[in-house]
């Protein structure tokens, strides 16, 4: 992502709000504009704020379905090779394939890969670790750990340009607007 | 919120036509049914009415006692899936007097049912043990006591709430909340008891001990699936249409998920135990249902009313859309009464499948009649708790 460009590249338009009424009623204006690439940053979890900007659907739900049914398949095969195949033994006259007691180990199995998959999905679709991020550059964001709500919305926007994005922000009633440097 | 919705929300005209309709139709078709299913079943004909009765009873009495469960434990817990359910919940709990007097054919048929009744019980070593509990007397005084406890808590738990509408003292809702928690252990106790009466005992030698959860956990979901289905129906007429949003029903489709999955690990724990322990007094109950003809039916409780809903349930834009919920809601209700006629039609008959006229019909009449007395006690009351202080929270749910 960060490349040698030169510094003065932009990241984004960055929009401060006093609060969550406020950022969540500019960035309804926001999506409504047209803007595909907007990001919002938020001392209390804001789930509206959300479900405005992020339209497209994470792919970590069907990821976790296939590391679940992954989980299931791998549990069910290692008791039936063991008990089966590789070590066959009659126990009580029972069935060596017997299903019913092979279903709790594979349920087990099937809860393990999906969580697994949902907690190391989660961090690799965020991007994270992530040591750098521009949106630090602008002095002001430490409020979003206090008391103040942000939009930013990213140059690689096809829709932003420098002078109108800025100008249309100030327009959704933002307190303040910055530019972030790369 | 609060001063508006006291407004909107006032008792009126029949909140359901549809459903009411459906309920006399049901009812009518049923009783019509039932008498030709008898005509056609001949010498057989009473033994199969008290059998279909006991099933299809045993079902909508449980939605009626689920309901009450449900009920118990939203006034402990709040939250505002109880409370926008709140007035299904609590007309289905009003049909519990009702059903008490539908329970007395099963008191009639006591000989077609149970086998410790018969002449033969007392020459039998085992059931010679248990007649203490199994005996006619005792069985009918102990159904008595279950109906005057359920009854007396669902009229309890519903006057109080109707004087809560009335006065809004704030004071009704402790009331609710500690009876409610005596309450729930009552009902635990009860309905494992009246769970082992009414259909473990139809096999007076097998038992298994988490019978009384199983049908706990059933309840929960048969009441679930009922009272979302009623809610949904609600939901597409005034007033209700303008504060129940997809939120609402996430929440719904998400319990409703939960009470499948219970039904569905309690259902398993029972397998898993009598097969592994593999004993010929309890392992019969299995192999009835595996190695006859019983086996589709077998299969179908697995598939239909497990593996289908639950993969379903899976997905979260189905639980947010009312209309496709309602649709699982009532595949639910039928895949419950599939396994209620599971657990009990294949102890008379061993050999195989067999259906009668009779079993499809008395679900319908008693259904028709359980939804017919269900829609004339919600008719009765605000479609919400006016005066419930957790109600203005619930219908602004998505505001965080």
């Amino acid at each position: 992502m960060h490349t040698n460009e030169p510094t003065n590249r932009r990241h984004g338009v960055m929009a401060e709000f006093e609060s969550a009424q406020a950022v969540v009623d500019a960035a309804r204006k926001v999506m409504a504009h047209g803007f595909t690439k907007v990001e919002g940053y938020s001392p209390v979890p804001i789930e509206e704020l959300n479900d405005i900007i992020h339209q497209t659907r994470t792919v970590l739900p069907k990821l976790v379905l296939a590391g679940g049914l992954t989980g299931m398949a791998t549990g069910f095969a290692l008791q039936y090779w063991a008990s089966v195949i590789e070590y066959p033994m009659n126990i009580g006259g029972r069935p060596q394939a017997s299903w019913i007691t092979f279903i709790i180990p594979s349920y087990e199995l099937t809860i393990l890969f999906a969580a697994l998959t949902a907690a190391i999905g989660m961090i690799v679709l965020n991007g994270l670790p992530q040591p750098y991020h521009p949106v630090f550059n602008v002095d002001r964001f430490a409020m979003a750990s206090s008391d103040k709500f942000f939009l930013v919305v990213e140059s690689a926007d096809p829709k932003f340009d420098q002078a109108g994005t800025s100008e249309f922000l100030r327009s959704t009633g933002a307190k303040g607007v910055y530019d972030v440097d790369e | 919120m609060s001063s508006v919705t006291s407004e909107t929300f006032k008792a009126g005209d029949t909140p359901l036509p549809g459903l009411k309709q459906f309920g006399l139709i049901a009812a009518v078709l049923g009783v019509v049914l039932t008498g030709a299913g008898f005509m056609m079943s001949g010498s057989e004909g009473a033994d199969r009415f008290f059998r279909a009765y006991l099933v299809a009873y045993t079902f909508w009495a449980g939605v009626a006692l689920g309901s009450l469960a449900l009920l118990m434990v939203n006034h402990l817990t709040g939250g505002a899936w109880g409370i926008v359910l709140r007035r299904p919940l609590e007309a289905a709990v009003r049909t519990i007097p009702f059903l008490a007097v539908l329970f007395l054919p099963i008191a009639f048929g006591l000989h077609s049912l149970y086998e410790w009744t018969h002449e033969s019980a007392k020459t039998d070593p085992l059931l010679m043990l248990k007649a203490g509990y199994l005996n006619t007397p005792f069985f009918l005084a102990r159904q008595v006591i279950y109906f005057a406890i359920w009854s007396a808590i669902g009229y309890l738990l519903t006057s109080w709430s109707a004087e809560q509408d009335r006065t809004g003292d704030p004071a009704i809702a402790g009331k609710m909340e500690r009876l409610s928690g005596g309450g729930l252990v009552v009902y635990f106790l009860t309905i494992t008891f009246a769970m082992v009466d009414w259909t473990m005992s139809v096999n007076p030698h097998w038992f298994s001990t988490i019978w009384g959860l199983l049908y706990i956990g059933g309840q929960g979901l048969s009441a679930f699936a009922f009272c979302i289905m009623v809610l949904v129906m609600l939901s597409q007429t005034a007033p209700l249409n303008k504060v129940l949003s997809t939120h609402h029903f996430h929440d719904l489709g998400k319990f409703l998920f939960a009470f499948l999955m219970l039904w569905a690990y309690l259902s398993f724990s029972q397998l898993l135990i009598i097969w592994s322990a593999n004993l010929p007094e309890e392992i019969p109950h299995y192999i009835i249902r595996w190695e006859t003809s019983w086996r589709y039916l077998s299969a179908f409780i697995i598939i239909g009313h497990f593996i289908v809903p639950y993969a379903l349930l899976l997905s979260r834009d189905l639980k947010k859309n009312a209309g496709k919920l309602k649709v699982v809601a009532i595949w639910i209700i039928f895949a419950r009464l599939a396994d209620y006629y599971w657990h009990v039609a294949p102890e008379f008959y061993h050999g195989g499948m067999s259906l009668s006229l009779l079993d499809l019909a008395l679900p319908l009449a008693l259904g028709g009649i359980f939804i017919s007395i269900f829609v004339s006690q919600l008719s009765a009351r605000s479609l919400l708790p006016v005066n419930d202080a957790g109600l203005e929270k619930a219908l602004t749910h998505h505001v965080h």
